[in-house]
């Protein structure tokens, strides 16, 4: 199913969210805690450094030999009875997905978290063909409630606040005791939890999406804190994977190693509540697990993107610490961003799902600080790629026509020293003189995109170069 | 016996400091002279930075050149800015990526260049400073600087050296200003938020002078307290390490903010 873009109003979707008192409350937790948290557990492991390079490697490695490793996963897969289904596209994916379904007479469908299934837009597509899905992420639970999409990759919910949650609990759990105390979170989380169970025994299948999938053992692994994706994949009749192809590493060693940069990355925990493997369907002897096992994995161009100078983004491992730490992140959520993965990592991979006519405020609205890349447990170089899109957008001149005169008239200047020396000479000694009385324009023609918000400090007077040649090279 | 040789360094000043506030540059000569570099400045314009960042690689590539053949003669090239250094060192050499002979020139220019404070402790391997600077100060860690150049103690190191000044801890004193080149026009309004996060953190502090190796970010600080209303004054790093704090903090006059 097609997911709804508002990529393309980037602008007013910000606008709107640093109105919004309430989610400007939420962000400033990110802000404070994930920051705070990713430090203290990288600095309580001293190889936490080296153990980036290594996960970087482990998945440039497989990157490199990606077709390879592929036709190893699907082999072994298939070997411990699973099913292999390619996809080339969301559209297919969901076919794929809701054939499944199908023939096993599927009505009601639990679902552990998955960033990929979002990017194909599963649910709408399983609800279309007449079933129902539940998400089983607490987070994921409260937006599915909500009708809306995930904020944040790992922490879906988190821009809402706990009386929103409670009121939403209030308006569809109507079964429940009107006057039931819903004060303490823990409340809410018992709620969930009760009604939950219920939908996990109900369920004929369950979906899950993958952390890791190892080519060595054809095994998908998930980490969750909540226990929900092992309830999810192990009480169904069926179990579907659904992941995009860059979710593959060689060896359940290179997945151990990079469990270690995992969650330290995200919560800043050691290792997440729950990691856990799936091996095909249940076998011979097994005490519990589904009777088929299916992985369905989608392509949406990433295999296009091998070999270019987005390969990078292929690393990604969806810690969400790029978002984290990320300054616009922090300013406007993830739902502003317009499209399914938010934050640097999004900026980077969004135009590449969508086009970057349509994604291309992403990559742009990014002061570069370099945060992302600093903290990423794959070393992506976010940054540098933004500005790969930037280039593709000035190249196809999709970049505003008041942008590119703007870059012109500076370039021209910029690429003419003597020129630029003898203009600003003249220039700034003026404009020095109409700034003087204040120290500062409060505003000024040309400069209204920077003085709307700020003051602009006035110029000293004469330009350093020519102060500098007058005074015949001397300081003083 | 005969006087060392001294160390050719290239001022690359950058566009902000020559355009908006040159005192800047001179405290840099100072400062420069000061370690024992003979400074030169070769007739120059930008960095390029903004054509880079907005996808105009031509541009950028013809800026580079003439940026690396101006400063041919040099033992070093040394900017008063960790933003404007880290394009230098950092991405000049991509931008010849493929192109053997003139990524080798383009490499050979970015490792001889610096960013001002850090050039000062680790290349001239200087310890103090003599200047004196009787305020409470903050310091902000601008982006390109800490994380693409790595300076962080450098400036700290000098500021402790400072006659009369007090450093206050800053909060969050490493994540960005919201300056970004382009985007604090492109995206003002997120800007804006970024921008007001960061003053009610220096707000909090309590220091009296806001300081920061980068005018950019500078600039927005500066504008931005100056739109709040508050009276902390805002000041380039090298002038308070060069002791030239005569001329008004940034974006104000002799007689304080109006």
């Amino acid at each position: 199913m097609s997911v709804h873009i508002t990529t393309p109003q980037f602008k007013q979707n910000a606008h709107a969210a640093l109105g919004d008192a309430q989610l400007q409350q939420a962000l400033g937790n990110v802000r404070v805690n994930f920051v705070e948290r990713r430090a203290s557990a990288a600095e309580r492991l001293p190889e936490f450094e080296s153990l980036r390079d290594s996960a970087r490697d482990i998945k440039n490695h497989t990157l490199a030999h990606l077709d390879l490793y592929l036709e190893a996963y699907e082999k072994k897969v298939t070997e411990a009875g699973g099913h292999m289904h390619f996809a080339r596209d969301s559209a297919e994916a969901c076919a794929a997905i809701v054939d499944i379904c199908k023939a096993h007479g599927a009505r009601l469908i639990a679902k552990g978290k998955s960033m990929a299934s979002e990017e194909i837009g599963l649910n709408a597509a399983i609800e279309s063909a007449g079933m129902n899905v539940i998400e089983t992420d607490l987070g994921e639970y409260i937006i599915q409630l909500r009708g809306e999409r995930p904020s944040h990759i790992i922490a879906p919910a988190v821009h809402l606040n706990k009386d929103q949650v409670e009121a939403d609990f209030r308006r569809v759990h109507t079964d429940l005791p009107k006057e039931r105390n819903l004060e303490a979170p823990e409340s809410l989380l018992a709620e969930a939890r009760a009604v939950l169970r219920e939908k996990f025994l109900a369920a004929d299948i369950g979906i899950t999406g993958a952390n890791f999938l190892i080519a060595e053992t054809g095994t998908s692994i998930i980490v969750t804190n909540e226990g929900n994706g092992d309830l999810s994949q192990t009480l169904g009749r069926v179990h579907i994977v659904i992941a995009s192809l860059e979710k593959l590493v060689p060896t359940l060693a290179d997945a151990a190693q990079i469990l270690r940069v995992l969650a330290r990355s995200a919560t800043g925990q050691d290792m997440s509540v729950y990691t856990t493997l799936s091996t095909g369907p249940r076998r011979a002897g097994d005490p519990d697990g589904p009777e088929a096992y299916h992985v369905v994995l989608v392509d949406n161009g990433r295999s296009s993107m091998l070999g270019g100078e987005f390969q990078d983004v292929l690393r990604c491992i969806r810690c969400a610490a790029c978002m984290n730490h990320c300054p616009v992140y922090h300013a406007v959520g993830g739902h502003a961003y317009g499209a399914v993965y938010p934050g640097p990592m999004g900026a980077v991979l969004t135009p590449s799902l969508i086009g970057v006519g349509k994604g291309g405020h992403l990559p742009n609205a990014s002061t570069f600080c370099g945060r992302c890349e600093a903290v990423c447990p794959v070393r992506i170089p976010l940054p540098k790629m933004m500005r790969h899109w930037r280039e593709r957008e000035f190249e196809r001149h999709l970049s505003p026509a008041t942008v590119r005169y703007g870059l012109a008239f500076w370039a021209f200047f910029a690429k003419r020293p003597a020129l630029y020396r003898i203009a600003t000479s003249i220039a700034m000694p003026a404009l020095a003189m109409f700034g003087k009385a204040k120290g500062r324009f409060k505003s000024l023609p040309l400069a209204g995109g920077w003085t709307r918000y700020r003051d602009l400090p006035a110029p000293q007077g004469k330009t350093f170069q020519s102060q500098w040649k007058a005074r015949g090279g001397r300081v003083r | 016996m005969p006087e060392p040789v001294k160390p050719r360094v290239g001022l690359f000043v950058t566009c902000l400091v020559d355009l908006i506030r040159p005192g800047i540059g001179f405290a840099a000569v100072k400062l420069l002279e000061d370690a024992g570099c003979n400074v030169i400045v070769p007739q120059q314009t930008c960095c390029g930075q903004p054509a880079y960042n907005s996808g105009d690689r031509a541009s950028t590539r013809d800026i580079a050149l003439n940026t690396i053949d101006a400063f041919s003669g040099c033992d070093y090239i040394v900017a008063p800015s960790g933003s404007c250094a880290g394009m230098l060192r950092a991405h000049y050499p991509e931008l010849f990526a493929g192109e053997p002979e003139l990524a080798a020139k383009a490499q050979a220019f970015a490792a001889r260049c610096h960013e001002l404070v850090s050039f000062l402790v680790d290349v001239m391997q200087v310890e103090k400073v003599s200047a004196r600077f009787p305020h409470t100060i903050a310091y902000h860690d601008s982006c390109s600087g800490l994380r693409e150049l790595g300076i962080s103690a450098q400036p700290r190191k000098l500021l402790a050296s400072v006659e009369g000044l007090q450093s206050i801890p800053l909060r969050e004193n490493d994540t960005c200003c919201g300056f970004g080149g382009t985007f604090a026009v492109k995206y003002g309004e997120i800007s804006d938020s970024i921008v007001t996060k960061k003053c009610e953190n220096i707000e909090t502090s309590g220091a009296e002078v806001l300081l920061a190796g980068d005018l950019g970010c500078l600039m927005n600080i500066a504008g931005k307290l100056s739109r709040r209303g508050r009276s902390v004054e805002v000041r380039h790093i090298a002038e308070v390490l060069a002791g030239m704090t005569s001329a008004p903090p940034i974006g104000a006059t002799a007689d304080g903010p109006k």
